[in-house]
């Protein structure tokens, strides 16, 4: 039995039980709700009378900061009420195969999420003469970023039995590290601090590397960047669930 | 096919499990009696690889459970107490995810073990709405569904009805020649009915290994009960 075959059956599972509670119809309706309404009415787009979306990537890394500790929150807490964390534990699995499974059906299901945005691209292009390319990338960026985001709401759900905590703890940590990079904190730092350390506190935040890549340069550093908050907290994350082993 | 050698548990200043040594053979139906908190649950779960141990080990069919988890954990089938089973999955649903991690996809192994538990009724309803009895059976049938060689059964008919936990005993005696089952309960009559060893389990050491029936003889009236509780509430006259 490949392991590819085992990382199937665990993706399967968990993308359709998105599906089998109304959570990923009112996820995705609130999902693209927020969008809309942060895009066109605090954003201002038709005011800006800009062909781009700058405004619209603008508002993911602060609507991603709750909504998908949302989605991430269930995914082992819900495992260890219900008591099936040990049926799962059990089974002849490779541990990153179930940290594995888990990660990608949020992950895809986010994804769905964000593809179902495309109206607003269709807007841009139907209005003016938008870069594509830089759309493209952006939209590629924010994927990645809801990856992040995903994969602290993972490791955090497996810390604990509680859902709510897990939800909390998540949206906590996640700001954190998307701060680090706004202007608020950096200009903390700036009065002070010389400029290697106000880059090195720049260079750990969400917001600042996606910013980047929506400037619609796909730097390898920033995909680097988001791949490897990803491979960290996975690891955080198969870590605690052997930490939970030992009792 | 079952050898537990000196496992021992600690949760805190707690010892759930004490030096346990237990093995159990092919045609062996083992009771793990005891009343609650002597460490039963705990045993199943370190001998599954839920819970790593802080001493000793288990092997099952010659896998040991920490070193060689996966390979060990392929020789089981397993109950766990309170039949977890992810309740927004109907009982065809689930069997099938059981299957394909089993690597069973492509055979008919899922319906084999539904209709050995009779769940043809309840097949396409979401298991949160089911009835306790019919969720224990989703259970079973998820264990037994990979024929394996080791059974290991955490309280099968807690809270089944007299006919249902008839039709569960009925199904353990069937597979008992091939197999190795071990179960844990605390309903002395099922130890009676299904098992051909039993141990009696207190403050996480086994205070009592025999047949049920030469358990039963060892009180003056004759019944397990008796033994049971001489046993386990620290008067040993009995």
């Amino acid at each position: 039995m490949s392991s590819l075959a085992l990382l199937r059956a665990v993706f399967s599972r968990e993308f359709r039980a998105y599906f089998a509670t109304p959570l990923a119809f009112v996820f995705i309706v609130i999902f693209l709700f927020a969008m809309g309404a942060f895009t066109f009415y605090v954003g201002n787009f038709y005011d800006n009378e800009q062909a781009d979306l700058t405004v619209f990537f603008g508002y993911h890394p602060w609507l991603y900061l709750f909504l998908l500790p949302a989605l991430a929150m269930r995914l082992w807490a819900e495992e260890t009420r219900s008591g099936t964390m040990e049926l799962l534990m059990t089974l002849p699995l490779p541990q990153w195969v179930s940290v594995a499974g888990k990660f990608f059906a949020a992950w895809a299901f986010a994804g769905l999420a964000l593809a179902l945005t495309f109206p607003i691209w269709v807007t841009v292009n139907y209005l003016g003469d938008p870069d594509n390319g830089v759309i493209l990338a952006s939209y590629a960026g924010s994927f990645l970023m809801a990856g992040a985001y995903l994969a602290i709401g993972a490791a955090v759900s497996s810390a604990t039995s509680n859902p709510v905590i897990a939800f909390i703890v998540a949206v906590v940590i996640c700001f954190l590290f998307t701060i680090t990079g706004a202007p608020l904190v950096l200009n903390l730092f700036q009065a002070w601090a010389p400029l290697a350390v106000v880059q090195a506190v720049s260079s750990f935040s969400v917001l600042s590397h996606f910013a980047a890549i929506t400037r619609g340069v796909i730097d390898l550093r920033d995909v680097f960047y988001f791949l490897s908050l990803i491979g960290l907290f996975l690891g955080a994350n198969m870590l605690i669930l052997d930490l939970r082993k030992g009792g | 096919m079952i050898e537990i050698q000196n496992l021992t548990k600690r949760f805190g200043a707690v010892t759930a499990v004490r030096e346990l040594n237990l093995s159990a053979g092919r045609g062996e139906v083992l009771g793990v009696l005891g009343p609650n908190g002597a460490g039963k649950s705990t045993t199943m779960k370190m001998l599954t690889g839920y819970l790593a141990p802080d001493s000793g080990t288990a092997r099952i069919c010659d896998h040991d459970i920490q070193t060689d988890a996966l390979a060990a954990q392929r020789m089981f089938g397993y109950l766990p107490e309170g039949a977890p089973a992810y309740g927004d999955m109907t009982p065809r649903e689930f069997l099938a995810f059981i299957a394909s991690v089993r690597g069973l996809a492509k055979t008919d192994a899922a319906a084999k073990a539904a209709s050995a538990c009779e769940l043809g009724a309840v097949l396409d309803r979401p298991i949160e709405t089911l009835s306790k009895g019919f969720r224990r059976r989703v259970g079973l049938a998820q264990a037994i569904l990979h024929n394996p060689p080791v059974l290991i059964l955490d309280e099968p008919t807690d809270g089944l009805d007299p006919n249902q936990k008839h039709a569960v005993r009925e199904l353990i005696r069937t597979m008992a020649a091939e197999k190795t089952i071990i179960i844990s309960t605390h309903i002395l009559e099922e130890v009676e009915a299904v098992c051909s060893r039993a141990v009696i389990m207190d403050h996480g050491v086994i205070v009592a290994d025999a047949t049920p029936a030469e358990l039963a003889s060892r009180a003056p009236s004759g019944r397990l009960d008796d033994v049971f509780r001489a046993m386990t509430t620290g008067d040993r006259a009995a």
